[in-house]
């Protein structure tokens, strides 16, 4: 094609285009680099733990000397030099703000910058009937403010950073915390369970339907700095949360290691729906730096009719390594997994679910959608297990690969293990490539290239995208256009 | 001066010679038939007019509203006004009709330096457009083309080119794949669309379309060559004979 120089010219071009690349130039305070026992009971100490919080971190940090670095992921990175970096930084003046006054302002610009709204006034003065979202910040190794606390406790809803939580309520701390990822988990939910700074908290009470949005906004800035944030969300008999992580990172030319944990319990008839935009800086085009992005998110749905779906839209980091899970342990219960991946330029992903069936009539529904462009590999790997009690048991999976050049790659590995004869499990998969013909027609109705993929891909994705909630499904669709800018030649 | 001007025109195919020294010009409101075997080259020139990739030029210049229409990319093209109605309109999953035609044409407004649509706006515009054609708006919330039948392909096809307002309308093959009564329907659309500055060029294997979109111009096309110019009456001829005279002369 005529058009291949340009094209090569524009995926040049596209490392300079993450538009959350800037740094926030503000004072940090570092625990000193490396890890090792003091910097475990430092991290704790900062954080004003009591003993039982730190003595479950030691517990995590020696188990996790005794394990070995897992290797049977496809995308392979070079070793990670755990103790070349810092485990905790915290902007100095953003330490334990009372409120949104004491918060630098350098910080608040930069959650302007990144759209994320921390002032409830502001939101608030804005179009009647606007969504109200709650936000939890956490930049680096501290959460800097949650908003809308006050309106969500008269509910007796708990919604605040996990530091505080270990705090302030230590019996629903003590009580779920790796309970559903235990700190021996795997490699990195392990070294998180050590070193985790921050993350949010969220506890709907019973029969409560949390009436708005819970976001959390991860921020990476500081440099050669890893984020350990742990989530737990408990949602109690026949309550309902929707909730919302995103993420952000600098450009850097060093790798970030991102190692988080996110646990999840549902008791009876509750939901919890948990979405994720990630878009953690994805590297140059050659591969150079960007977000080890390798996360252990699991869900318990420990109660009758209970359920809990995932939706991830994960369009940044240099390697996306997850599997967000499902536990299907209460009769009836329900697990969802609706995942739209994009890979461009050197970017890796081997991302996938596990759903598995324990309580009876479970249900669990996968659908994946991969988009692989440049020279990215990704890979689907998931895990569909009926174990013998889960009798009526169904599953069904979809996985759809679409691929934008000649020079990715995608792959699909479905594991399915089914111990009930009464289970139903179902598997699809395409692969395609986006047509010429539709490409053409696109650019015959007087749509610019980007615009012609973006359009195409979006439509792809629909069925996931359409998942989302609705404030965030629009971001998510101008996302997918900017994560594929110049991919097509 | 002509709306377009093709002189000489020669093009490949993956290095095979299709299109062979075509000359051709449309005026503003004229509406021209290219009739032809199949392999003549008809699809081909559609294509090359419009700047898909693969179709090579290789000798000869198009001039479109005075501009040299092959230094364009095929989206530029769009944009400054050559519309082409596809004999097979593409499908595209996932996306809805109305936010594909959203996109489209404020793709084009924006090229003209006007103010593009907001969704409100569009739908009022769009309503307008489709109710001649009987396009419903459950139609325009459907994927694009996706498990439409022949007839509301063709019919999405004239509603996108009333809503772009082409300044050159190229329509190949509208014809196959439509019963008597959809034929109509897309016709009447076009015929709508007349103007005395929008130039026609239908190209079509069969006389049938041209009784209802009547042509000012027949042209045969054989071997990638115009061999026979005339009026409307020489599309009856063709229907008559057949293209076989010409398929020998031009051998």
């Amino acid at each position: 094609m005529a058009a291949d120089a340009e094209a090569v010219e524009q995926v040049k071009s596209i490392g300079e285009q993450y538009k959350y690349g800037f740094v926030t130039d503000i004072e940090i305070e570092f625990a000193p680099k490396g890890l090792n026992e003091d910097i475990v009971r430092l991290i704790s100490e900062k954080k004003e733990e009591p003993e039982w919080m730190l003595e479950w971190r030691l517990k995590a940090y020696r188990h996790w000397l005794t394990m070995e670095e897992p290797k049977w992921q496809k995308p392979q990175y070079p070793a990670i030099d755990y103790q070349d970096s810092y485990y905790y930084a915290a902007p100095k003046s953003g330490d334990k703000p009372k409120s949104l006054d004491e918060v630098d302002p350098k910080l608040l610009e930069t959650y302007e910058k990144l759209g994320i709204p921390l002032r409830e006034q502001e939101v608030l003065a804005g179009v009647e009937g606007a969504p109200m979202v709650a936000v939890d910040a956490v930049f680096d190794s501290v959460s800097v403010a949650t908003t809308y606390k006050k309106k969500l406790e008269e509910q007796g809803i708990i919604f605040c950073s996990i530091s505080e939580a270990v705090r302030e309520h230590p019996e629903l701390v003590k009580q779920y915390l790796g309970s559903v990822v235990p700190y021996s988990d795997n490699y990195f939910a392990t070294l998180n369970s050590a070193v985790f700074t921050d993350g949010s908290f969220v506890y709907i009470p019973k029969g409560t339907r949390c009436p708005m949005e819970l976001s959390t906004y991860f921020r990476i800035n500081a440099e050669n700095t890893g984020q350990f944030e742990r989530t737990l969300i408990i949602a109690d008999e026949g309550s309902y949360v929707s909730y919302l992580e995103g993420c952000t990172a600098p450009q850097r030319d060093e790798n970030q290691l991102h190692a988080a944990v996110v646990e999840l319990v549902t008791l009876d008839d509750a939901e919890i729906k948990y979405s994720t935009v990630q878009n953690w800086y994805p590297g140059d085009e050659n591969g150079k730096g960007g977000i080890y992005n390798f996360v252990t998110k699991r869900a318990a749905c420990r109660g009758k009719n209970s359920k809990v779906s995932w939706t991830q839209v994960e369009t940044g980091s240099a390697i996306t390594w997850k599997y967000p899970s499902c536990i299907l342990q209460g009769d009836n219960s329900v697990g969802e997994f609706y995942s739209v991946a994009i890979t461009n330029n050197a970017q890796l992903a081997d991302t996938g679910t596990k759903m598995i069936h324990i309580g009876k009539n479970t249900r669990s529904r996968i659908i994946s959608k991969g988009i692989s462009a440049g020279n990215a590999d990704q890979t689907y790997r998931g895990l569909v297990r009926i174990q013998r009690g889960a009798s009526g048991a169904r599953n069904y999976t979809q996985c759809d690969s679409l691929l934008i050049g000649d020079k990715c790659g995608a792959h699909t590995v479905p594991y399915i293990e089914s111990q009930n004869p009464s289970a139903q499990v179902e598997h699809e998969a395409t692969t395609s490539s986006i047509g010429d013909d539709q490409l053409f027609y696109c650019l015959q109705r007087g749509m610019d290239e980007e615009e012609a993929v973006a359009l195409i891909v979006n439509g792809f994705c629909k069925e996931v995208l359409q998942t989302l909630p609705m404030e965030f499904a629009v971001e998510a669709q101008k996302l997918v256009g900017i994560s594929l800018e110049g991919s097509v030649g | 001066m002509a709306l377009l001007e093709i002189r000489n025109l020669h093009a490949t195919v993956d290095d095979k010679p299709i299109i062979n020294g075509l000359d051709l010009t449309i005026g503003g409101g004229e509406v021209h038939a290219i009739m032809g075997p199949n392999g003549s080259g008809k699809s081909t020139l559609s294509y090359v007019l419009s700047g898909r990739a693969g179709y090579e030029v290789t000798e000869g210049e198009v001039l479109f509203d005075g501009k040299n229409l092959l230094e364009m990319e095929a989206d530029e093209r769009a944009r400054e006004g050559v519309f082409l109605a596809f004999q097979y309109p593409v499908e595209i999953p996932g996306v809805t009709g109305i936010t594909f035609l959203r996109t489209a044409v404020n793709a084009v407004r924006q090229h003209h330096g006007e103010a593009p649509f907001d969704a409100m706006d569009f739908v009022k515009f769009v309503r307008e457009k489709a109710a001649g054609l009987n396009v419903s708006d459950d139609m325009l919330k459907r994927a694009v083309n996706t498990g439409f039948s022949g007839g509301e392909k063709k019919r999405m096809e004239i509603l996108q080119m009333a809503a772009l307002d082409p300044k050159l309308a190229i329509l190949d093959e509208t014809d196959s794949g439509l019963d008597i009564d959809a034929l109509k329907v897309v016709a009447d659309g076009v015929n709508a669309m007349r103007t005395k500055e929008r130039g026609l060029l239908v190209i079509t294997h069969y006389q049938r379309l041209l009784d209802y979109i009547v042509p000012d111009h027949v042209h045969v096309l054989a071997k990638g060559r115009i061999v026979k110019s005339g009026g409307k009456e020489l599309a009856l001829e063709l229907e008559e004979s057949g293209y076989a005279e010409f398929l020998e002369d031009a051998a």
